[in-house]
C-alpha cells in the first residue's frame, strides 16, 4: 500500500468493496480452470485481459497469455500474427496505465517485442508518454534502453535525448544516470571521436550549471564525484609502496632477527620462523602477481618466492601481496651483506580487474646485513608482559641517516596537464560557490578536489599542500551537518593519517621506544597513533615497517588493510569502538603477532555486526568451518555462539592478549580463549599458569 | 514517539491471515507465499512465531510446489524463483528444510542460470539481479551454491554496477535501494564484497536519509520505510551504517505505526499492510531496537536461524 491514507472503512464502502472482491475472486477461478485446461479460445483470452487491466500484478495471467501466443502462433496466417502482437502490446499498454510500475507487465512487452512486431518507432512514442508522466520511472528507462539497442539508436542520439530533459528540468538523476552509462561506452567505443578529456571537461560545466543552481539538489553530485574519477583515476595498475622499501638495508641480528639499520626495532618477531616478508602494495587491487610477473636476483636465494593475495576471502586479485624469503635456507655468513633486487612486471600479467595492464616496471632493490650474533640471550616467546603505559616509551629525537627502514614512499605517477587544470578550475568555482553559499555539497567537493589535487601533485611539502583547509572542511562538515557526520570524522581520519605519514619527518613526532622497564638495554621503536579521535585506519601502504603500533584511545572499529602489515608483533586497540570479532579479521594473516590489547572495547555489546559479511566465514562461502579442530580445540562450547571467536583466534599465535572491559569477556569466555590459543602466557594482564 | 507498539502488531499480522475474502487479499493473493515470509519472519523477530501452526504453514507450502522443483506464490500459481526464496526461508525459520526435495528445489534454480551468468525469474525468462540474489540466497541455505556456476554469477552482478557504486536491474539500469539491497547481498554470500567500492556506495546509501530521518530508495524520492531495510541492510553488510542516524530513523519507523490497530505503513499516517510492517520490524532490528531478535542482513532471516544452519553439526 504505497501512498494510501490510512483510514478506516465506512459501511457501505466496506460492502462495495466485497462485492468487487468476490467478482475477482470469480474472475481468477474462471481463468485458473482455463489455465488448467489449456484453453487459449478469443473468449478465454479476453477473461484474462480483463483480470490484467484489473490487477496487472497476476503474474500467471501474463504467463498464460504467452502460452496462447506459443499456440496461437501455429496458425500460420500473418494477418492474424499481427492482429495477435497487436492485442497483447494493446492489454500492456492497458495494464501499464493501471500501473505503470509492474514488473510483469513490461516484460510481457519485451516478450512480444522479442517475437515480432510491426513498427518499433511506436514504442518510442509510447514511452515519451510515460516518461513525460513520470521522468523518474526505472521501468520505462531500462525499456528504454532496450527499445533503442532493439532499433540501433545510436548512443549520441539518445545523449542528446537525455540533454533534452535535463535542460527541461536538471533535477533528473535518471537522466544523467543514462548519461553516465552513455558516455561510459562512448569513452571505450568510440575514443577517437569522443577525446575523454575534452568531454569531461564539458560536463564539469554541464554538471556544474545543476549543482550551482540548487546545491541542496542530489541529482548532480554523484555526477560530480564521477567525473573527479574519470579526471585523476590511474587505469593501469602501479605500486605504491613495499616492504623492504627500495634502497633500504635491513640488518638481520645473528639469529636472523630483523634490525634496521641504526634504529632498533623490536627484534623477536621473527627468529623463530627465520623467515623475512617482502610485501608488494598496488595502487588497485591486481591478479597474476607470480614468478614470471615479479623477479627475484639474488645468489642465495635457494628456492622461488611464493606469491600471496593478502586477503582472506580466495579472491584471486588483491591490492597487497606478500611472500617470504626463507632466511634459514640461505646460508647466509655473518659481518656479510647479500643484495636481492625485485623486477616488478618487466614481463607482462600483472592486470587490474578492469583488465589493464601494470603500467610501470620497476625494481626493489635492497640489502640484507647480518651482524654478529646477539650477545644476549633470545628471550623465550612472551616472556614478559607488554606494558602500554606512557613511563615505557621514550620520544626519538631524530633518525639516523643510515636508516631505511622508517619510510614513506609513495610512488606517485606524474599527472598530465589536462588532470591539474580540470581540478584547479573546479577549485576556483567551488570556491566561489562557496562563497556564496556555504552549502555542504559544496564543501565536500572542495575537500575531495583538494585531495585529489594534492595526490596528483605530490605535494607533502606542508607548505604546499592543502591537508590542513582539508581537515578545517571535514571538522565544518560534521557540524553542518550532523546526521552523517561519522562519514566526515571517517574521511577526516584518513587525512590525518595521510598527513601524519606521509614522510619521515612528520612520523617523527608519534615513533617511541619502547623501553622494557626491567631490561635496560632494550628499545624497541612503537609507532603510538593513540588518542587521535581516529575513527577509521588509512594510509597503511606508508606503515608497512611498523613492528609495535599503538591505536589505543581512538574510535575505530575496524582494521581494514592491516594485513599488509606483516612485521606487526604488537598491537595495542584498546578503549576503541570494536564492535565484534570479525572486526579483527586482518589479525588472521599476521603470522608475527604476539601481543594484543584489545581491552575496553565493545565486544559482545552489538546484536548486529556490521563485519559479518567482511570476513572470510561459512556464512559467506569462502571457508568451510574447522570442525575437527574446533572439537580437538574447544568441542565443549558453543559453535554458534563462538564461531566468530574461534575463526579470529584459532590461527592466532599470541602470548600475550588482553580483552577485559568487554560485554563479552565473561567466565565462559576466559576459559574458551584458554582453549583455543594454547600459546597464551599472559591473559587480561595475568599470567597463566 | 512512541514505543514499539509490538502487541498490536503481532494482532495485526495474525488478523490479516484471517481477512483472506478482503478485496486487498485477493488482490495480492498470487504473493501469499511472500506475504507468508514477511509475517512470519516478523512475528520471529518479535518473538511470537510460536503461535503459528507449523503443520498447517507447511503443508500449504508444500503445495504450491510444481513438478519442476520451484514454488508458485500461492495454489495454482505458477512457479517463479521469487516464491522459491520464501518457501525455503519459510521452512528454514521453522527448521524445517528436510520436508523438501532439496535436490529438486536445486534443480530449478539451477536451470534458472544463463549463459551469461544472470538468471532468470522462471522459463519466460525476464532477467534482473534481483533474481541472482535469489538463487544465491536460495543455494546457500539450502547449501548447493557450488551447483551453479558462482564465478560467473558474480561477473553478471559486476556488470550492473553504476557510476554511483550501485546497482540496476541489468546493465545500465539505475541504482536503486532494493536493487543494491539484492547485488551487496548476492556479493556478501559469494563473499565477493571486496569488488565493490565501499566507500562510494556507503556515501550514496547514507545521502538515502532524508530530513524526517526516513530513507528514500533513490535521491530525490521520498522516504518510504522498506528502504530501512533494503538502505540499512547494505550499509550493515559493507560497514558504513554509522554514516546516518539511527536515532532519527528509529523515530521515523516508529512514527508510522498505526498505535490503535497495529501494523506500520509506508510513511506517517497511511495505510498499513505486512510488507511495510516486516521491513520496519526488520529494520527496528538492524538498528538494534530493544526486545527484538537481531535479523540477518544477507540472509534476511534471524541471525540465530541463520547461525543454525552454518554453524551446527
Amino acid at each position: 500500500m504505497h501512498g494510501q491514507p490510512r483510514k478506516s472503512l465506512k459501511q457501505e464502502d466496506e460492502s462495495l468493496l466485497s462485492a468487487k472482491a468476490e467478482k475477482l475472486r470469480a474472475l481468477q477461478s474462471q481463468f485458473f480452470a482455463n489455465h488448467r485446461n489449456r484453453i487459449y479460445t478469443q473468449e478465454a483470452l479476453d477473461l484474462s485481459a480483463k483480470l490484467l487491466e484489473g490487477n496487472p500484478e497476476c503474474y500467471t495471467a501474463w504467463n498464460y497469455r504467452k502460452l496462447a501466443v506459443q499456440h496461437n502462433l501455429s496458425r500460420s496466417d500473418p494477418n492474424y500474427v499481427a492482429y495477435l502482437f497487436d492485442q497483447e502490446l494493446k492489454l500492456v499498454e492497458n495494464a501499464l496505465r493501471k500501473n505503470y510500475k509492474s514488473y510483469g507487465a513490461w516484460y510481457h512487452r519485451k516478450w512480444v517485442l522479442s517475437k515480432g512486431h510491426s513498427s518499433i518507432d511506436n514504442e518510442l512514442r509510447l514511452l515519451n508518454g510515460f516518461q513525460k508522466a513520470d521522468s523518474r520511472n526505472f521501468h520505462a528507462w531500462n525499456y528504454r534502453r532496450f527499445v533503442t539497442s532493439l532499433m540501433k539508436r545510436s548512443d549520441e542520439d539518445e545523449l542528446i535525448y537525455t540533454e533534452e530533459v535535463i535542460g527541461e528540468n536538471f533535477s533528473n538523476y535518471s537522466a544523467w544516470h543514462n548519461r553516465s552509462v552513455l558516455l561510459s561506452n562512448l569513452f571505450k567505443r568510440k575514443a577517437e571521436e569522443f577525446p575523454l578529456e575534452e568531454k569531461v571537461l564539458q560536463e564539469y560545466e554541464h554538471v556544474r550549471s545543476a549543482i550551482f543552481t540548487d546545491p541542496a539538489d542530489q541529482s548532480g553530485w554523484f555526477y560530480h564525484l564521477w567525473l573527479i574519477d574519470l579526471t585523476v583515476k590511474n587505469y593501469a595498475p602501479l605500486l605504491v609502496s613495499s616492504w623492504p622499501s627500495h634502497g633500504s638495508s635491513i640488518t638481520l641480528n645473528g639469529n636472523n632477527c630483523i634490525d634496521g639499520c641504526g634504529l632498533s626495532l623490536l627484534n623477536s618477531t621473527l627468529s623463530d620462523t627465520r623467515t623475512l616478508p617482502v610485501i608488494l602494495y598496488f595502487n588497485q587491487a591486481v591478479e597474476g602477481v607470480n614468478l614470471s610477473t615479479v623477479t627475484v636476483k639474488s645468489e642465495h636465494l635457494k628456492e622461488d618466492l611464493v606469491w600471496k593475495p593478502l586477503i582472506t576471502n580466495n579472491s584471486s586479485t588483491a591490492q597487497v601481496w606478500g611472500a617470504y624469503l626463507n632466511l634459514g635456507n640461505m646460508e647466509l655468513e655473518q659481518s656479510k651483506t647479500y643484495s636481492i633486487e625485485i623486477a616488478i612486471g618487466h614481463s607482462m600479467g600483472i592486470v587490474s580487474s578492469n583488465g589493464y595492464q601494470y603500467g610501470d616496471p620497476s625494481q626493489i632493490a635492497f640489502k640484507l646485513c647480518v651482524q654478529s650474533a646477539c650477545t644476549k640471550p633470545v628471550e623465550e616467546q612472551g616472556g614478559k608482559l607488554t606494558s602500554w603505559k606512557d613511563n615505557n616509551f621514550q620520544k626519538i629525537d631524530h633518525f639516523e641517516d643510515s636508516d631505511s627502514t622508517v619510510t614513506a614512499d609513495l610512488h606517485i605517477p606524474t599527472t598530465s596537464y589536462w588532470c591539474m587544470k580540470a581540478i584547479e578550475e573546479e577549485i576556483t568555482n567551488f570556491r566561489e560557490l562557496l562563497s556564496e553559499d556555504a552549502c555542504k555539497i559544496g564543501k565536500l567537493s572542495l575537500a575531495r578536489l583538494l585531495t585529489a589535487l594534492d595526490l596528483s601533485t605530490h605535494q607533502h611539502d606542508k607548505r604546499k599542500n592543502h591537508t590542513e583547509e582539508v581537515l578545517k572542511l571535514y571538522t565544518d562538515l560534521v557540524e553542518l551537518d550532523p546526521t552523517h557526520s561519522l562519514y566526515y570524522k571517517d574521511e577526516h581520519s584518513l587525512v590525518l593519517l595521510q598527513q601524519i605519514t606521509s614522510s619521515r619527518e612528520s612520523l617523527l613526532p608519534y615513533c617511541h621506544y619502547y623501553k622494557d622497564a626491567t631490561e635496560a638495554n632494550t628499545s624497541y621503536v612503537c609507532l603510538r597513533l593513540q588518542n587521535l579521535s581516529l575513527s577509521r585506519m588509512g594510509s597503511i601502504e606508508n606503515l608497512l615497517w611498523v613492528q609495535m603500533l599503538d591505536l589505543s584511545h581512538n574510535e575505530l572499529r575496524s582494521i581494514e588493510g592491516l594485513e599488509a602489515m606483516q612485521l606487526l608483533s604488537s598491537l595495542n586497540l584498546s578503549h576503541n569502538k570494536f564492535g565484534s570479532f570479525t572486526a579483527l579479521e586482518p589479525l588472521r594473516s599476521l603470522k608475527s603477532l604476539k601481543v594484543l590489547d584489545i581491552s575496553y572495547n565493545e565486544l559482545g555489546s552489538h546484536s548486529i555486526d556490521t563485519r559479518r559479511y567482511l570476513c572470510s566465514s561459512p556464512l559467506a562461502n569462502t571457508e568451510a568451518f574447522d570442525w575437527d579442530r574446533f572439537e580437538i580445540l574447544c568441542g565443549s562450547f558453543s559453535s554458534t555462539k563462538f564461531w566468530e571467536a574461534f575463526l579470529i583466534f584459532e590461527s592466532l599465535n599470541l602470548t600475550d592478549l588482553n580483552v577485559t572491559g568487554n560485554a563479552v569477556a565473561d567466565e565462559n569466555f576466559t576459559s574458551f580463549i584458554g582453549k583455543v590459543l594454547p600459546t597464551l602466557k599472559w591473559l587480561n594482564s595475568e599470567e597463566l599458569s | 514517539m512512541g514505543d514499539l507498539a509490538a502487541e498490536k502488531h503481532v494482532r495485526y499480522i495474525l488478523s490479516v491471515e484471517k481477512k483472506k475474502d478482503s478485496f486487498e487479499s485477493v488482490v495480492m493473493e498470487h504473493l501469499r507465499m511472500n506475504g507468508a515470509y514477511w509475517g512470519l519472519t516478523a512475528l520471529d523477530i518479535l518473538g511470537k512465531l510460536h503461535v503459528v501452526d507449523v503443520d498447517e504453514v507447511v503443508s500449504w507450502i508444500i503445495s504450491c510446489q510444481h513438478e519442476s522443483g520451484g514454488f508458485g506464490g500461492n495454489v495454482e500459481h505458477d512457479p517463479h524463483i521469487l516464491y522459491t526464496l520464501s518457501a525455503v526461508q519459510v521452512l528454514a525459520l521453522f527448521n524445517k528444510l528436510d520436508v523438501i526435495d532439496v535436490d529438486r528445489v536445486t534443480g530449478y534454480i539451477v536451470s534458472l542460470q544463463n549463459e551469461d551468468g544472470s538468471f532468470s525469474g522462471d522459463i519466460w525468462g525476464e532477467v534482473d539481479t534481483r533474481f541472482s540474489y535469489i538463487a544465491i540466497c536460495c543455494l546457500s541455505i539450502l547449501r548447493r551454491l557450488d551447483r551453479i556456476n558462482v564465478e560467473k554469477a558474480v561477473k553478471y552482478i559486476i556488470s550492473c554496477k553504476n557510476m554511483d557504486g550501485g546497482f540496476g536491474c541489468t546493465p545500465g539500469g539505475e541504482s536503486h535501494a532494493g536493487q543494491i539491497f539484492c547485488c551487496v547481498g548476492a556479493l556478501a554470500i559469494t563473499g565477493s564484497l571486496d569488488l565493490i567500492d565501499k566507500d562510494l556506495l556507503g556515501w550514496w546509501l547514507c545521502e538515502r536519509q532524508v530530513k524526517s530521518g526516513g530513507l528514500n530508495g533513490r535521491p530525490e524520492k521520498d522516504p518510504d520505510v522498506c528502504y530501512s531495510w533494503w538502505v540499512l541492510s547494505s550499509l550493515i553488510m559493507i560497514d558504513r551504517v554509522h554514516w546516518i542516524s539511527k536515532e532519527k530513523l528509529i523515530k521515523f519507523i516508529l512514527d508510522c505505526q498505526d498505535t490503535e490497530n497495529g501494523g506500520i505503513s509506508d510513511r506517517p499516517d497511511d495505510a498499513v499492510d505486512v510488507f511495510h510492517t516486516y521491513f520496519g520490524v526488520a529494520g527496528l532490528s538492524l538498528l538494534e531496537y530493544p526486545g527484538l531478535k537481531p535479523i540477518d542482513p544477507a540472509y534476511a532471516l534471524p541471525v540465530d536461524v541463520v547461525n543454525q544452519i552454518f554453524f551446527s553439526k
